[in-house]
């Protein structure tokens, strides 16, 4: 019985799916009931921890490394960085609730999410038809095989991914930028 | 031979749950953001593995642009969450109301 939920799956592979299931799940509950942004942000790192492991197991081996770099390097880093500058790393009373009925409400609509996501994951969508993209199977390295479909099929998104970066930078510097007439002249006495 | 795409799915259903529910209860906007990165990495555990079970590289490809885009995303939401505790110290989404009628 069990040997047909878990197919052909060594010992090895059910141990690291499940370990890391496990940090993954942790991580997550702990982003939604940690009081403190930072613990938020640190069990964020271990859910992003987790699943690049798990992107490992399923021979995705560039994303988990981009996954590890870009997200646990670049993006809870930038979140840490927030926290840190706007001085809100204080404890959040989690258990009160303000608006009434919102938890309740929320947690039956995540189980209805959760329903919905299973049974449409549970048909059989799938026609068979061979992918445009290139098999993931092919010989040569995993990053090889992405690079080709990424620098040929889909080259055209991936620049504009490119104006998108450039478009966030200018974004972001301007956001953050203080507004010039708050500014007074004797800015350094009043500093 | 890796585990079957079924655990894995229902792995990135539950974490995508999680996610939706931790965005609907909790008041602080940085932690509502992570809720949502929280989400968009249970939607990259679904691409990654119907890549696998599908055979299809375009999966892992898609994968690369959703980092691009949350990247982009947090940038851009960081910036404008930054702007507006510049002028009210408070860290809840309930005390944005200026549009309140």
């Amino acid at each position: 019985m069990l040997a047909t939920v878990l197919g052909a799956a060594t010992k090895v592979d059910i141990g690291v799916f499940a370990v890391s299931a496990a940090i993954v799940l942790s991580g997550a509950i702990g982003v939604v009931v940690s009081g403190n942004p930072v613990h938020a942000a640190l069990s964020l790192v271990a859910t992003l921890f987790g699943i690049a492991v798990l992107f490992v197991a399923q021979e995705a081996h560039f994303l988990a490394a981009v996954q590890v770099i870009v997200y646990a390097g670049a993006i809870v880093v930038l979140f840490l960085f927030v926290i840190m500058l706007l001085g809100v790393d204080r404890e959040e009373d989690v258990d009160e609730e303000r608006l009434r009925g919102q938890r309740p409400m929320a947690l039956f609509l995540g189980l209805l999410v959760l329903g919905e996501v299973l049974f449409l994951g549970s048909a059989q969508w799938a026609t068979g038809a061979e992918g445009v993209a290139g098999a993931a199977d092919a010989p040569g390295e995993n990053i090889a095989l992405l690079a080709r479909s990424i620098f040929t099929r889909y080259l055209l998104a991936f620049e504009i991914t490119a104006v998108l970066l450039v478009i966030a930078v200018v974004g972001a510097v301007v956001l953050a930028r203080r507004p010039p007439q708050e500014i007074p002249e004797d800015d350094e006495v009043s500093a | 031979m890796t585990l079957g795409a079924d655990w894995y799915l229902s792995l990135a259903a539950a974490l995508f749950t999680i996610g939706a529910v931790g965005l609907l209860i909790r008041r602080n906007v940085l932690v509502m953001f992570m809720c949502i990165e929280l989400m968009l990495n249970a939607v990259n555990l679904t691409f990654v593995t119907y890549a696998r079970k599908l055979n299809d590289i375009g999966g892992q490809s898609l994968v690369f642009f959703v980092l691009v885009v949350a990247a982009a995303e947090v940038v851009v939401g960081l910036g404008i969450i930054v702007s507006i505790f510049r002028r009210r110290t408070e860290a809840t989404a309930d005390d944005l109301n200026l549009l309140k009628g």
